[in-house]
């Protein structure tokens, strides 16, 4: 079933029904979404970079765990020490299954309101709800403390160095006290029960804002009150996470590929690692050790863009690997693109080759992220 | 350019030059000084007006709107020689690839060596300056398998029904 994402006045300009719409919409994961707003994709990463953007983020999967086993609920599925995370901090984690593949890529939050906040792909929500609501059942019927509920929340994302700025006017809470990946519930412009979190897909300073959906029209014209904030879409919400070297579930990561081969590694808890008690640990520990034969790299290129599906070659001239992820950089303005090649060509500064229309360019195993991020530490 | 990319919902028609945001690349006006009827079309939004024998090939304003900033332009050597239909390039947004099909059969003579600095001309100026290749015009009676740009025009609105 296809539902418009969330969509309201653009930048600056009218609110008539006509400028509800984004330039082009296109479907992604069962939702029809709007791909870019004018001025178009490129001035509207670049803005993002600059001043800031609002993407409306509604189609990933909102939800909540409570009870008392929660974390044990959790730590059932994923990588990462759950457990360890303060009250309101949140992390980015993987939910693995029996091989060592990843499931997908989440964040989940230790709210100081007895729940876990959970948000995941949105690709991937029937597949992750499944997985979750058969937990519960295993666990509740061993007698365990444990409920799920989704959340029909709105989702929005306020990405860019203007960010502060913008939602500070509407907050009587001082966010120069919330740290990157920390979340609170707030009363933003005028709407009560919002779950402020301070994290995003784009690298720069930026929050997500879960704002009831009866009002969340109402929140975007007033953060697009602001000339500052433009609407932006898919189109530049890619472009943006590519620079900042994150993964996009489906491309860069998925059930064939483990944490080990993703360069994931941080994800896995310090306390999970030895107890080795998550979906998958022994074949991830075991890689761990003896090295994974493929590794996810990040690459840099001039000529032809490079995107997913190119392959890539050693310095002998042979196939090594494959692009999963890629695009002209509009920061950069040189061809980026994230891919998995034999590990022994990994290193950063290694000299490979891509083949794109037939030809051969020069590319460059490249450190990610690809442009410095800002994610902002209260003092 | 390739079907795929244009397997996209059309954008909204606008006037020439009504866009309010700042570096927003202006709509091209069809009718730009070039003589009514000198240039013709293919279904594949590419356009080639000829010139003493030698063919200027370019995309449609459609095109350029669909594709969005142009950042990277894929041209062929002078001297290949293209059968109509070949592949000869491709233009690249930040988004994806778009390729594009030669509209005759002939070699190319020329390519707009502007693009390797200033590839969003082909937004800004896709009937002038935004030009791509020129190349000669081995069969003539190619030109009237092409459409007029009345037709091209009719072509459009019936696509974006």
């Amino acid at each position: 079933a296809t539902r418009p994402g969330c969509r309201a006045g653009r930048p600056g300009g009218t609110r008539s029904p006509e400028a509800l719409t984004g330039l082009l919409m296109v479907p992604f994961a069962g939702w029809s979404l709007p791909a870019h707003y004018a001025p178009g994709h490129l001035e509207s990463h670049l803005h993002t970079r600059r001043h800031c953007s609002l993407f409306d983020v509604s189609h990933m999967l909102q939800s909540r765990v409570y009870g008392r086993d929660r974390v044990k609920f959790m730590e059932s599925l994923v990588v990462g020490d759950i457990a360890e995370l303060k009250p309101d901090q949140g992390t980015l984690t993987l939910l693995t299954n029996e091989k060592g593949g990843i499931v997908d890529d989440l964040i989940v939050t230790n709210t100081s309101e007895e729940h876990l906040y959970v948000v995941s792909n949105a690709g991937c929500a029937d597949k992750d709800l499944a997985i979750m609501k058969d937990r519960v059942k295993e666990l509740q019927a061993a007698g365990s403390d444990v409920h799920l509920e989704v959340m029909d929340n709105a989702l929005l994302a306020l990405q860019g160095p203007s960010m502060a700025r913008v939602l500070q006017a509407g907050l009587s809470n001082d966010l120069g006290k919330l740290s990157f990946m920390n979340s609170a519930t707030m009363t933003v412009f005028g709407v009560p029960g919002c779950r402020v979190t301070r994290c995003g897909y784009t690298g720069e300073d930026g929050v997500e804002i879960s704002v009831p959906a009866a009002r969340a029209v109402e929140l975007v014209e007033r953060l697009l009150g602001d000339p500052e904030v433009w609407l932006a879409g898919l189109a530049a919400r890619d472009s943006l996470r590519l620079e900042a070297g994150l993964c996009l579930y489906g491309n860069d990561i998925d059930e064939t590929i483990t944490p080990v081969e993703a360069s994931l590694v941080w994800t896995l808890g310090k306390r999970r690692r030895t107890a080795m008690d998550f979906p998958g640990a022994a074949v991830i520990m075991a890689q761990i050790k003896e090295k994974p034969k493929r590794r996810r790299v990040g690459l840099t290129s001039e000529g032809p863009p490079v995107r997913a599906h190119t392959a890539i070659l050693g310095p002998e001239g042979r196939r090594i690997g494959t692009v999963t992820s890629g695009c002209p950089s509009p920061s950069l303005r040189k061809n980026i693109a994230m891919g998995y090649v034999e590990a022994a060509y990994g290193r950063a500064g290694t000299a490979l080759a891509v083949e794109v229309r037939k030809q051969q360019h020069p590319a460059l195993v490249t450190k990610m992220p690809f442009v410095p991020t800002h994610y902002y530490m209260a003092k | 350019p390739s079907a795929a990319s244009w397997g996209v919902p059309a954008p909204p028609r606008q006037a020439p030059c009504t866009r309010a945001y700042p570096g927003v690349p202006f709509s091209c006006p069809l009718r730009t000084g070039a003589p009514r009827g000198s240039r013709k079309f293919t279904d594949k939004h590419e356009w080639i007006s000829v010139d003493n024998g030698i063919g200027t090939v370019g995309i449609s304003n459609f095109a350029q709107e669909a594709l969005g900033d142009v950042v990277y332009c894929s041209l062929p050597e002078v001297g290949t020689k293209l059968n109509k239909h070949d592949e000869f390039g491709a233009l690249e947004s930040v988004k994806a690839a778009s390729e594009l099909y030669s509209p005759l059969t002939g070699e190319v003579t020329e390519i707009n060596a502007a693009l390797a600095e200033n590839p969003g001309l082909v937004n800004k100026s896709c009937y002038q300056d935004g030009w791509l290749i020129k190349m000669t015009v081995e069969n003539p009676t190619e030109l009237d398998e092409l459409m007029s740009e009345d037709a091209y025009e009719k072509y459009i609105k019936s696509i974006e029904e």
